[in-house]
């Protein structure tokens, strides 16, 4: 092995690790999150964002790393988003929490893996026909928020973190 | 609410913040030791596996698949990455003794019942649905939920509002306001 597929694996393997310790993996807990009645994954996930987000943009202005951001490609975003939503409420995993899953013993997940590996082999014959049609509408390109918003990043970063402890709190208050 | 740290888990603020450290480490590593950053990331690896299985069954037809040839199928970092997903998450239950072997999720069971062929049914086309819409947005609740939203990345917002958003309306139909 490489040292790209090293890191890689090293990487996964801390990943899974504090996925499961969180509890995140279950199909009950990710759910339970979108019934409204179990915010784990939501405390979990905007707890990572919280701490990575000061790291990654302070490491960024320093110019040691550079920011990658995902095209903001208006018809991928919105009906890929919503099709993965809707999906993601029956098979109960997203994928990458599919494979935890399995790892800690949810062997349904495999149904979902395989649903997923041959969903991405679909995807690529019928990749053609989309790039004509709902990946060509319009395609703001890889935006950041503070560039489009014309707000520095130091602004909107405080605003978030106050933003979601409130929401911490609150879900605390309710026990979700 | 009723498992709430009860099986022994951590408690998800402090394994999200060790999630959030984790992820600024592994750019910053990747940038230093491979002259480009890798973000936190996984749908990405399922086209490659899909790849890797077709390229066994029909190699030309792979070599000139357009989607195949832009996403490149190979074992990059990504794929080991949700490789070790896999491997994390058996030591970590194991450690804790939280491996449970489960065909059927409870929420699922109290609305379809205890058929293991209907949960796989609905798991495979749940995650074929799922995987078209994570590459269509170009990522999932890791790429978009986690990388995208530590980057203030505007598809990242709107991606994870949509995934929530139509995540709670379609659960709320499937399930039942009572499950």
């Amino acid at each position: 092995m490489n040292t790209d597929q090293w890191l890689g694996l090293i990487t996964g393997v801390l990943f899974g690790f504090l996925l499961q310790k969180s509890r995140v993996l279950r199909f009950d807990k990710q759910v339970g999150a979108m019934l409204l009645k179990d915010m784990t994954i939501f405390k979990f996930m905007l707890s990572a964002i919280l701490v990575g987000m000061v790291g990654i943009l302070l490491l960024s202005d320093a110019g040691i790393i550079r920011l990658s951001h995902k095209p903001m490609n208006v018809g991928a975003v919105l009906v890929g988003g919503a099709l993965f939503g809707a999906g993601w409420a029956i098979v109960g995993f997203c994928p990458g929490t599919s494979v935890g899953a399995l790892g800690e013993g949810r062997w349904h997940a495999v149904f979902a893996i395989i649903g997923m590996v041959a969903g991405a082999a679909l995807y690529a014959e019928i990749y053609p026909f989309l790039k004509l049609t709902v990946l060509s509408w319009k395609d703001s390109g890889k935006l950041g928020l503070p560039e489009a918003l014309g707000i520095s990043q130091w602004v909107i970063v405080p605003l978030f973190w106050a933003g979601m402890v409130a929401l911490f709190f609150w879900f605390e208050k309710k026990g979700l | 609410m009723k498992w709430k740290r009860e099986d022994r888990g951590w408690s998800p603020y402090l394994a999200g913040a060790l999630v959030g450290l984790l992820a600024i480490a592994s750019v910053l590593a990747t940038t230093q030791l491979l002259g480009k950053g890798s973000y936190l990331g996984a749908s990405t690896a399922f086209v490659r596996g899909a790849g890797l299985v077709e390229q066994m069954m029909a190699p030309d037809h792979v070599a000139s698949n357009e989607y195949y040839t832009k996403e490149k199928v190979l074992v990059d970092w990504q794929f080991m990455l949700v490789l070790g997903i896999f491997f994390g998450a058996l030591i970590a239950s194991a450690s804790d003794r939280s491996f449970k072997p489960e065909g059927v999720p409870p929420t699922w069971e109290k609305r379809f019942g205890p058929s293991i062929g209907k949960r796989a049914v609905g798991a495979f086309m749940g995650g074929v649905i799922t995987i078209t819409g994570a590459r269509m947005a170009d990522g999932c609740p890791s790429g978009h939920g986690l990388s995208g939203m530590m980057q203030l990345s505007v598809s990242a917002f709107v991606a994870l509002a949509l995934f929530f958003g139509v995540g709670v309306l379609v659960a709320h139909f499937v399930y039942g306001r009572r499950a």
